[in-house]
């Protein structure tokens, strides 16, 4: 991860109540500096506002807007800052200000200072975007917990890259284990040389 | 300001300005003349006389009700506009104080000063009677009664009636004639509360009179006066470029850093615009300060237009000399701090926040928010912060658990919660839950009408009710971490088990999504 380009990473949530996308996210991040973390005002109604102590990192700033517009602005103020770990912003339905220019921006704004930006989208479709990449995340059946066969056990996602400028679209299975991503089911070694970059 | 009724009356009104009107306040036996224009004044009406008298006198006066609340909020809003020759302006009765020590050279020294006010006074249509005397007392005075201060009469020592009464009587009706008798005799007499002896102190300067409210150290100021009054829209912007560099020196000399900066337009017709702006971290850089301040500034409604501006940095902390390093390192806190400043100034500063750690077990009253701007450099809860009314307001996203009511944590360690959702609905709701016994593990649940299969569980974790905060009849909470069929995790609750004699079935709630 240290090695990779930072950029604009869109994110689709497989469906708004599903939280999934969040573990596979946070993984990815930096908790040494500090995530801010933007929420438009639909997404905090829908899915929730988030919770510090079940994030890896209390280092983090919150910002909740009314709407897309302002969600976006700051979004583009945060990418800027090159001392921020992340900037994340999720973003509820299609909305209007969100355009291929405004993600553009986001994109051009995000490789020239270095902060990796995720726009994450809750019940949103795919239009056209300047998102370098953009998966698909999905809940998948957790692990089997090793004490308790009943009690769901470590995370595991179903996680879709369908769109990558440098890099084949790819489809992995993914479980969170020991603080570190691992691919349980590989659908091919391309796939697999893909999905080793994401350990963290 | 003797005749200030009247004159805002007449400003209101449309009526001829030599007609014989007089404003009147319920007295105990009957109205009360409290104020008389020129004309009813030359038939015969006084204020403070009964209004019946006065028309016994001349039937013709015409009697409008006076409105003292009205005319007091108008000395207050001058007492603003006044701030725009000292810093230190109070409210005395119906009339000014104003500060003017070390001020008056900037306007040209006392008569300049004293005929700029006359003249702004004027064109307000206000009557001012304006006096500078060395001791507060004896500015009282002059502005209000004319002569030498030995020939004021006692009245004006501001003693009350009974006293004043007291000396007419024994024929000391001059200040003059006070000062010559034994201040023995006097001291003997007059006790109490009524001193006549400190009242000639204090006009003489004999003694000091403290002026309340008087900042020993006032905050870093800059002015500005234009010769036009601007009433174009962006009138306020452009005074910064130059407001902002002269109150960067004088932060600079005093190695402070502005936390909070305030902008005063001083509009002509009396009335002031303000508009504030605070930072994360003391910073006394001009283009920093300039951004923050820009917006806010174009915002302010010039109306009849600015003739006057100030910028005040009213919350300061001490700031080192250096404020570039001089080796080329990032430095990631001031970066962080100018996104938290911009983000504040147009989002607001209840909507960037930091989390903070409160000492409870409920989730929701454990993880609060508090605004970014206040908890990047001021830790929280020790009255440091000076709050003011008009900006900067702090509050706490958990809007329902006031800070003062639960005492901070400290933050948890980072590492995976694992127990903890990493979303948690701002308000949990309530959902069906099929269970194959009522305290057994759930089974089955519909949320926002869509059915989820559970395929495993875990739990419960029971919360019990804090009893020392919430009412008796709040119910205990179980709570389970679930996984449906296709693997999304939610975070549910019971409130309550069956025979806890607070309520009937338990109710089942859904709280927190895990990712």
């Amino acid at each position: 991860m240290q090695g990779r380009l930072a950029t604009l990473s869109e994110l689709f949530a497989a469906h708004p109540r599903d939280g999934g996308w969040a573990g596979f996210l946070l993984a990815q991040v930096d908790p040494a500096r500090p995530v801010l973390w933007i929420q438009d005002r639909m997404a905090i109604l829908e899915s929730g506002r988030i919770h510090p102590p079940g994030l890896p990192s209390q280092n983090l700033i919150h910002v909740e807007t009314r709407d897309a517009r302002d969600a976006l602005w700051a979004m583009e103020e945060g990418v800027r800052c090159a001392a921020l770990s992340a900037v994340i912003g999720e973003l509820w339905g299609d909305p209007r200000a969100l355009d291929f220019t405004a993600t553009r921006r986001l994109a051009v704004a995000s490789e020239r200072s270095g902060t990796p930006c995720w726009l994450v989208r809750l019940g949103g479709t795919a239009n056209l975007s300047g998102a370098r990449m953009r998966w698909r995340i999905a809940s998948a059946p957790s692990l089997i917990h090793p004490l308790d066969a009943r009690a769901p056990g470590l995370p595991a996602w179903d996680a879709e890259l369908f769109r990558a400028r440098g890099t084949p679209p790819g489809r992995w299975s993914l479980a969170h284990e020991a603080d570190h991503f691992h691919l349980v089911a590989a659908s091919g070694d391309r796939a697999l040389g893909e999905g080793e970059r994401l350990t963290a | 300001m003797p005749h200030l009724a009247i004159e805002r009356w007449a400003k209101a009104s449309d009526s001829p300005p030599d007609a014989p009107v007089v404003l009147t306040v319920e007295g105990t036996h009957g109205l009360i003349i409290h104020a008389v224009t020129q004309a009813a004044a030359e038939r015969g009406a006084r204020p403070g006389a009964r209004l019946t008298d006065a028309r016994a006198l001349d039937p013709t006066l015409v009697a409008e009700a006076a409105d003292p609340a009205g005319d007091a909020a108008l000395v207050e809003r001058l007492a603003q506009w006044a701030g725009r020759w000292s810093p230190l302006v109070e409210v005395d009765g119906g009339g000014l104080r104003l500060d003017v020590t070390g001020v008056a050279h900037l306007f040209g020294g006392e008569a300049a000063m004293v005929a700029d006010m006359q003249m702004r006074f004027a064109a307000l249509g206000l009557t001012a009677r304006i006096a500078i005397a060395p001791t507060t007392t004896a500015a009282w005075a002059l502005a209000r009664y004319k002569g030498d201060i030995p020939a004021l009469p006692v009245a004006a020592l501001r003693l009350d009636p009974d006293t004043v009464r007291t000396l007419e009587r024994l024929g000391l009706k001059t200040i003059g004639a006070l000062m010559a008798m034994p201040r023995l005799a006097l001291a003997r007499r007059f006790r109490g509360a009524d001193n006549v002896v400190d009242a000639l102190d204090r006009m003489l300067g004999r003694k000091d009179e403290p002026l309340t409210a008087a900042p020993n150290d006032p905050p870093p100021r800059a002015a500005l006066r234009l010769e036009e009054p601007a009433t174009h829209s962006e009138a306020a912007a452009q005074p910064l470029e130059r407001l902002i560099p002269r109150l960067v020196r004088q932060l600079e000399r005093k190695r402070l850093g502005a936390r909070r900066l305030t902008l005063t337009g001083f509009r002509v017709d009396g009335s002031v615009a303000q508009a504030g702006v605070a930072t994360a971290i003391a910073s006394r850089e001009p283009q920093h300060l300039a951004r923050l301040l820009a917006d806010k500034a174009a915002a302010l409604n010039p109306e009849f237009g600015f003739d006057a501006f100030a910028l005040e940095a009213d919350w300061c902390e001490s700031l080192g000399a250096a404020q570039e390093s001089l080796v080329e390192e990032p430095s990631g806190e001031r970066d962080i701090a100018r996104l938290i400043d911009r983000l504040s100034v147009k989002l607001g500063p209840d909507r960037v926040l930091r989390p903070q750690a409160y000492e409870s077990h409920l989730p929701e009253r454990a993880s609060g928010w508090v605004s970014a701007i206040i908890s990047s450099s001021t830790p929280m809860g020790r009255g440091t912060i000076p709050r003011r009314g008009n900006g900067g307001e702090v509050k706490n996203a958990a809007a329902s658990y006031p800070s003062t009511m639960l005492r901070m944590a400290p933050l948890p360690s980072p590492g995976w919660g694992g127990t903890r959702p990493q979303r948690l609905l701002d308000r949990p709701e309530a959902i069906d839950v099929i269970y194959a016994s009522p305290e057994g593990v759930p089974r089955r649940f519909v949320w926002r009408r869509a059915v989820h299969d559970i395929a495993r569980v875990e739990g419960p974790e029971r919360i019990a009710p804090e009893w020392w905060r919430s009412p008796s009849s709040a119910r205990l909470r179980d709570y389970y971490r679930v996984e449906d069929g296709t693997g999304r995790r939610y975070w549910i609750y019971r409130e309550g088990v069956i025979g806890d004699g607070r309520g009937g079935l338990p109710n089942w709630f859904m709280h927190g999504l895990f990712g």
